[in-house]
């Protein structure tokens, strides 16, 4: 029985952690070997609300290397290429939908 | 220009070493995110979406050249080469590093620029009409009564902590710059009958997803008591607002939940017990900061030079000069407003680049000032009608001179999704949309005043209760969807917009605003009755048959 301290969590598909990193607050996803990744791809991808769980638990003890963990659903492509799974994160992934007012 | 004292100059610099420390702990995780939240916050640092977000105050809106050549080095030296100018008189910068903040602090403190206050449940930045000492007809200069303010609220211990953030704005003029009726309390300085100086005080105006417009608590309040009476509003703010609904945390709710006659009785009742005590403000007190802004020494020039004169055959000089130069209150000068609005460029930002380019022309041609305006545009607000001609030259040179002051494409938009991490949906890119639309200045002049505002979320950073046509961002089913309300506006006759009808998708909301403008110039009584003006007479229903008759 699940405790009724523990977190409530649905998952509907696909998701990954993310986060934003401490030092700069660029984009980061947790990967599978307990570190932090700037590369979707190599995000680690979880498929059941307790695999999401555990993932959440384990990013948010990492207080120093990263602000707010959250679960973001992907969409997992037939090649295995990983998507952001709603408008939201495919701008936190790709960067503003505008033209800088300065190019990079 | 105001010049600040020793104790100013002390409080910032000490802030800076304690921001560095407490940064220094964070990073080093002898600090938790949980606790260090609320410390960034108080010093302006936001996390967004792709990084932080740092929220710099220019107090009352007013900048020297070299502070804004302070702005344009953190732009260039620690972000992406630009700012943005935001529609409370602060300056955001979207990409710093929380480890280079500390040293874009000290540098900012070098020139008097602080974040204090730029965010947090505390009393912001003090807001004013851009035109603040140039203003023709202006009652006299509110910025002094602005930095009584600002002096009272910085870090005031008692009102650090209150139920939610809290806005002032003080307007001295007939025709409000600066949308006093849409913060939590606003301030019109006028005169009483027998000659006096003093306030109107209006609370509970606010936007967010319950818009407020400001009711008047009390029609005169002596200048020398207007401390003690805004202490006991906020009294009865801090005790009574409500702490455990984010959303229902503004002095707006209890302002409407006890009605406007109960809390002015409250305010009342504290103010009477108090109002002869220290804050008590006496003529030396008021003197001795107005004695700290210094003016220009203007020189005795008529109105209408030569140089004017000649220039006005140019057409596009012309255009300009209509739509961006404003009368000033000394003869032969005017108040001239730069344009943040680039024809699909972001509204409000503006690169390094221009930013020194505007510091240079500040000091070659408004004796050092710059203003801030809530509309997201600059001023140079001392410039001699003789230089018109060659300062429209170089400010169009850095692309600040589109002639769209208060037209359909002078917008003021959020960042939006793009960058806002609580964000629904963009506004940029439909800013940037409709500046195409409208992009011909003919056209845009034939259609005359029309504020469009536009918010990604409704949370109303982009006051589209308050536009013209207002233009929110909601999201159905992962979808960006748009809803249009019109009639609103944010001056002395402020009121709220009304909904047209359900919202549209992200790809018609250009076409719809089109459809309203393309109603309103076929309705219109005659050429020069405004968009505004018209929807107040016609009624929303011409506006939504023209909009959903084909949707």
């Amino acid at each position: 029985m699940t405790s009724p301290l523990q977190q409530k969590i649905k998952i509907t598909g696909p998701s990954v952690i993310t986060a934003n990193r401490t030092w700069d607050g660029a984009v980061i996803y947790r990967d599978g070997q307990h570190g932090w990744t700037t590369d979707l791809s190599s995000a680690a991808v979880v498929r059941t609300a307790d695999d999401a769980r555990a993932l959440l638990t384990e990013s948010t003890a990492d207080d120093v290397g990263a602000i707010g963990p959250y679960i973001a659903p992907v969409d997992v492509k037939d090649d295995g290429t990983i998507e952001p799974g709603n408008l939201r994160e495919q701008i936190r992934r790709q960067g503003v939908t505008i033209d800088l007012p300065v190019p990079a | 220009m105001y010049a600040y004292d020793e104790i100013d100059r002390t409080l910032i610099n000490e802030r800076v070493s304690e921001f560095r420390d407490q940064v220094k702990r964070r990073l080093s995780g002898e600090l938790t995110e949980d606790e260090f939240k609320m410390l960034r916050l108080m010093n302006g640092v936001y996390l967004q979406l792709h990084a932080y977000m740092f929220r710099v105050a220019i107090p009352y809106g007013t900048l020297s050249a070299d502070q804004m050549r302070k702005m344009a080095h953190v732009a260039r030296r620690y972000d992406r080469g630009y700012g943005h100018f935001t529609t409370r008189q602060n300056i955001q910068f979207n990409w710093i590093k929380l480890a280079d903040l500390p040293d874009a602090l000290e540098d900012l403190a070098k020139v008097g620029i602080h974040a204090m206050q730029t965010s947090g449940n505390c009393t912001r930045n003090i807001t004013t009409d851009q035109w603040a000492g140039v203003a023709p007809g202006e009652v006299e200069d509110p910025r002094i009564w602005c930095e009584l303010l600002r002096q009272y609220s910085t870090m005031h211990p008692e009102f650090s902590f209150l139920p939610r953030k809290f806005k002032f704005a003080i307007t001295a003029s007939a025709h409000d710059r600066a949308a006093i009726k849409v913060h939590d309390i606003g301030l019109r300085l006028h005169k009483n009958d027998g000659g006096e100086t003093g306030f109107e005080v209006l609370v509970g105006g606010g936007l967010g997803r319950t818009p407020f417009i400001g009711k008047t608590i009390k029609p005169f309040v002596p200048g020398r008591d207007l401390l003690s009476y805004v202490e006991a509003i906020l009294r009865v703010y801090n005790q009574y607002g409500r702490r455990d609904n984010i959303y229902k945390a503004r002095i707006k709710i209890l302002v409407h939940e006890l009605g406007i006659e109960k809390f002015a009785a409250e305010v009342e009742d504290e103010w009477l017990a108090m109002r002869d005590n220290a804050l008590t403000l006496d003529d030396e007190v008021v003197e001795d900061i107005r004695s700290r802004f210094t003016y220009p020494h203007y020189k005795q020039l008529t109105d209408l030079p030569d140089e004017l004169k000649a220039a006005s055959a140019d057409p596009h000089f012309e255009a300009w000069r209509l739509n961006s130069v404003a009368p000033h209150r000394r003869p032969g000068y005017s108040i001239v407003t730069l344009s943040l609005k680039p024809i699909g460029g972001p509204p409000g930002d503006a690169t390094a680049d221009q930013m020194d380019a505007i510091a240079d022309l500040a000091d070659k041609y408004s004796f050092g000032e710059i203003r801030v305006g809530h509309e997201q545009n600059l001023a140079l607000p001392h410039v001699a009608q003789r230089d018109l001609p060659a300062l429209w030259r170089a400010l169009d040179k850095i692309g600040v001179a589109t002639p769209n002051v208060n037209l359909v494409t002078d917008i003021i938009a959020c960042p939006g999704l793009d960058y806002c991490s609580l964000a629904n949906t963009r506004s940029i890119p439909i800013a940037q949309e409709l500046t195409r639309r409208f992009a011909n200045h003919d056209t845009a002049n034939l259609i005359g005043r029309l504020h469009v505002n536009i918010s990604g979320c409704i949370n109303a950073c982009g006051h589209h209760h308050v536009g013209h046509i207002g233009i929110l961002g909601v999201e159905k089913n992962g979808e960006e969807f748009y809803q249009i309300t019109i009639g609103g506006r944010a001056d002395e006759h402020a009121v709220v917009g009304t909904l047209i009808g359900p919202a549209v998708p992200y790809a018609d909301v250009a076409d719809v605003v089109e459809d309203i403008v393309e109603a309103y110039l076929a309705l219109r009584a005659r050429p020069d009755e405004l968009f505004i003006d018209a929807v107040k007479r016609l009624g929303v229903e011409p506006f939504k048959e023209r909009v959903y008759a084909t949707r």
